[in-house]
């Protein structure tokens, strides 16, 4: 049916915490937030509401300037109660306190049939009026896409390999409908859809799309990342466009377009390792997370992370989940009791991907790990080669890229393929760096360059 | 080790920002950070779980690795200078000679080498680099014990100046800073690092020499031997002090000759290079490349053989000289080696092939293997260049498609 492609590099790390395969409903939190940060490559967001303002689930918030016909809505109907600002008044959170009884701005509803004749403008318009829109990510720069663009073909990866991820197949069960009404509104874009699936246990939901070309990928993370997939299969060079879609954004497109309601709920993993019960939760986009740790973690110096640890964000015990977030993880912070000559000593409750830690890490390769944020070393520069190799499956060369983002060198950062890579791609490298330097930010810093300068 | 933990934190306002000791930061951020993890957490966006391994883990490893060469090169130094001067001697004493030459050495270097990067560190307020930690420990190993302490001194200063600090510290070094120290000695003295000085001990006040003893290395006998005979046999005749064919092919592997102090060795430099490959620390890829190229350059050799050196057996130049020690040591250094797998294959093999060229048609300079890799961590940029020059024009031509 579909290809396979065997990746031989990466990494998986192994974290307690793994969530249960049941859907455990608590308490309904009453505070929702839209976080403008979440949002890459939002330049100047401009509110719409300010406090006091009621609002309906799929009531515009705010746009950013650059495209304002892009709204970013409300996922619930409620009072704005606070408006968050940061360091130069920058915009950090647009807070909501839901109604009990959510009321739902309306769209065109359409069914499946219908979407085939539906004209790809009018799509858009509805897409970008009703919130969703956001949930089309633009490659290259990994930034939300622009409505006017047409991209060579749109990727979506059915899996997730990071850390304690949540299994698509158990979070998306009964969704297919939706899902498939997406895939419906994305081929009024390019008519190449590519869903990439897990070859070792391909997802049920997902392998019944159609309208859609299959590649299946083998391997450790981060071949659940579809930047990886993309590279797989057509890598990205200068001047292509590809659009990529989560599994949530599809299924939030297509439930928007068959119900005509704004309805941005999701099936998300509370896990890590400080859970008291690890297990899955049917949320609305941007709950606050109070409710899901309450009680439910142990006690110590927590961190809770809205996503996963190699790409998650830290946030407040009360704060709120990332728009793109699809699980919440609570582990230790790591600036308790200082361990004594901690980085010579041999160890089996350590992580490493390096052998030099982990030497004997074979012998048991299902073991989970405790591990907490300490950077465990200081920052360095990069000493050694060949590591971000091993784990990156890209032919790219990463420590040479980093290098001409560091020296400010376009071009170079052009020839060695920056185009290919976002965040998430390198995190892993990020992850193994014993120079403990911030990838993921240098990547970032390189993106930003190229494409605002 | 609450106690010592105490002890820090109490100390430790006197060296931050507006404390007394403001600008010794970093030396009290180093003894910190050996004794006990930092603290450090990571930042709030990007990973927030970190790898356990860190670069004084890394750096641990390499010396982890020496010891076996360490140790044999302490016993070693003992029995060259017993066997030399024709005492009879029990394993102990061999061992405690050897230790009393080489400590000292061990110790200059790692004193000498963390005075000067401590310095550099407080002088320009940068942490202090654990590349010392090798550079000390790699010196010793490849000099011979008869050097003068001084001279060990002035080495690494010169190593950790020149070597690193004027290019802006350990990870933007061009060369390889133990070699540079080694480099130094031998083209600023000469005669304290060739000719006559591989075995401790044998000059001075009513010291007699056994019968037979000449000092000349493997390398040079090499060198000396007449037209028309085997390098291999003359190799073999050597004996003296009642030890029969001190450089027999078994002996070459096993150490038991004189030289450097940990380079004599292949037996312990291989054991010390299984470590290396098995966590992964240096790369397998330079050490093979550099014993295959000087195998297949030695065949070579063999192939056109118009004196004895060219006519040495390829296997001998695995075992003699400094070639195995550089190979797993001095080749494999992150920084100053090639950055890319193909890089690697290619630097590794040059470093062998040249290294057995400048031995066989050199003349005036027996060992070659130093010379190779410091000449080669020049041009280790240029084969990355090529190597990733040729991943960017694929990238072009897949976009014109």
């Amino acid at each position: 049916m579909s290809n396979t492609k065997k990746l031989k590099k990466g990494f998986d790390i192994r974290l307690v915490g793994q969530a249960d395969k049941q859907i455990t409903s608590f308490a309904k939190s009453s505070v929702f937030a839209l976080k403008p940060s979440d949002f890459i490559g939002i330049q100047r967001p401009k509110l719409k509401v300010k406090v006091g303002d009621t609002v309906k689930a799929g009531s515009p918030v705010l746009f950013d300037k650059m495209t304002p016909e892009v709204l970013y809505t409300s996922p619930v109907s409620g009072e704005v109660v606070e408006i968050v600002r940061g360091a130069k008044r920058r915009l950090l959170e647009v807070r909501i306190l839901a109604d009990k009884e959510l009321e739902y701005e309306t769209f065109n509803q359409f069914n499946i049939a219908d979407l085939s004749n539906v004209s790809a403008e009018q799509i858009t318009e509805q897409l970008c009026a009703s919130g969703v829109w956001p949930q089309i990510i633009q490659r290259p720069y990994g930034v939300v896409a622009n409505p006017k663009d047409k991209p060579k073909a749109i990727f979506i990866s059915s899996f997730d390999t990071h850390p304690l991820a949540p299994d698509t197949d158990f979070a998306f069960q009964g969704e297919e409908q939706h899902l498939q009404a997406g895939i419906e509104a994305l081929s009024k874009f390019t008519n190449q859809i590519h869903v990439g699936l897990n070859a070792k246990s391909p997802s049920k939901v997902f392998s019944g799309l159609k309208g859609v070309t299959f590649t299946s990928y083998e391997g450790q993370h981060p071949a659940g990342n579809v930047g990886i997939q993309i590279h797989h299969t057509t890598p990205i060079n200068k001047g292509d466009l590809y659009w990529t879609v989560s599994p949530a954004g599809l299924a939030d497109i297509g439930r928007m377009l068959l119900s005509g309601k704004y309805d941005p709920q999701r099936v998300i993993a509370v896990t890590g390792s400080e859970v008291k019960k690890p297990t899955y939760t049917k949320v609305h986009a941007g709950t606050s997370i109070k409710s899901l740790v309450e009680g439910n973690v142990n006690s110590g110096h927590l961190r809770y992370i809205s996503g996963n640890v190699l790409t998650g964000e830290k946030i407040a015990a009360d704060g709120f989940l990332g728009y793109y977030h699809n699980q919440v993880t609570v582990i230790p912070e790591g600036d308790g009791e200082q361990e004594f000559l901690g980085w010579i000593t041999p160890q089996a409750e350590r992580l490493s991907f390096s052998k030099a830690f982990g030497l004997l890490s074979f012998l048991n390769p299902k073991k989970e790990y405790r591990l907490d944020t300490n950077t465990r070393g200081e920052k360095r520069r990069f000493v050694v080669s060949g590591e971000f190799e091993k784990v990156l499956p890209m032919d790219i060369y990463p420590v040479h890229l980093f290098k001409a983002i560091l020296a400010e060198d376009y071009e170079n950062m052009e020839a060695l393929g920056i185009y290919e890579l976002v965040e998430e791609d390198v995190a892993l490298c990020e992850f193994i760096d014993v120079s403990k330097n911030d990838i993921q930010s240098i990547l970032r810093k390189g993106l930003d360059l190229l494409q605002y300068s | 080790m609450k106690f010592l933990r105490e002890k820090l934190d109490e100390i430790k306002p006197n060296f931050s920002k507006g404390g007394k000791f403001e600008k010794f930061h970093p030396a009290f951020e180093a003894i910190d950070t050996i004794l006990y993890v930092p603290k450090e957490v990571t930042s709030a966006k990007g990973v927030q779980v970190k790898d356990a391994v860190d670069l004084k883990r890394l750096m641990m490893t390499v010396v982890i690795a020496l010891i076996p060469c360490l140790l044999f090169g302490m016993w070693n130094v003992g029995f060259q200078h017993y066997l030399a001067i024709g005492e009879t001697s029990t394993f102990i004493d061999q061992f405690l000679y050897g230790a009393m030459k080489v400590l000292p050495i061990v110790i200059v270097a790692y004193a000498v080498g963390g005075l000067v990067e401590g310095t550099f560190s407080v002088l320009r307020n940068h942490p202090i680099a654990e590349g010392f930690l090798v550079t000390g420990m790699l010196v010793p190993l490849c000099i011979p014990a008869s050097i003068p302490l001084w001279q060990v001194a002035l080495a690494m200063v010169f190593a950790i100046v020149l070597g690193i600090e004027v290019f802006g510290g350990v990870g933007t070094n061009v060369l390889n800073v133990a070699l540079t120290a080694r480099a130094f000695l031998y083209f600023a003295y000469p005669t304290d690092i060739s000719g006559d000085v591989w075995t401790a001990g044998i000059h001075g006040e009513g010291i007699k020499l056994v019968e037979g003893y000449t000092g000349a290395t493997p390398l040079a006998i090499a060198h000396s031997t007449p037209a028309g005979e085997s390098v291999a046999n003359a190799l073999s005749a050597v004996s003296y002090g009642g030890f029969d064919h001190i450089f027999s092919l078994k002996n070459l592997f096993m150490g038991v000759i004189p030289g450097s102090i940990g380079e004599t060795s292949t037996l312990a430099i291989l054991i010390g290079a299984a470590i290396l490959i098995v966590t992964g620390v240096a790369s397998w890829r330079i050490i093979v490349g550099v014993f295959g190229g000087a195998w297949l350059t030695g065949l070579l050799l063999n192939a056109f053989a118009v004196n004895p050196f060219m006519g040495l057996p390829a296997h001998y130049h695995l075992v003699m000289g400094g070639l195995a020690f550089g190979a797993v040591f001095m080749a494999t250094d992150p920084v100053t080696a090639a950055h890319t797998t193909k890089g690697k294959w290619i630097y590794g093999i040059l470093i062998g092939a040249m290294t057995v060229i400048i031995r066989v048609f050199n003349p005036a300079y027996p060992e070659g293997i130093m010379l190779a890799i410091l000449l080669m961590n020049v041009f280790a940029p240029l084969i990355d260049h090529y190597v990733v020059e040729a991943n960017k024009t694929k990238r072009l031509k897949r976009a014109t498609v």
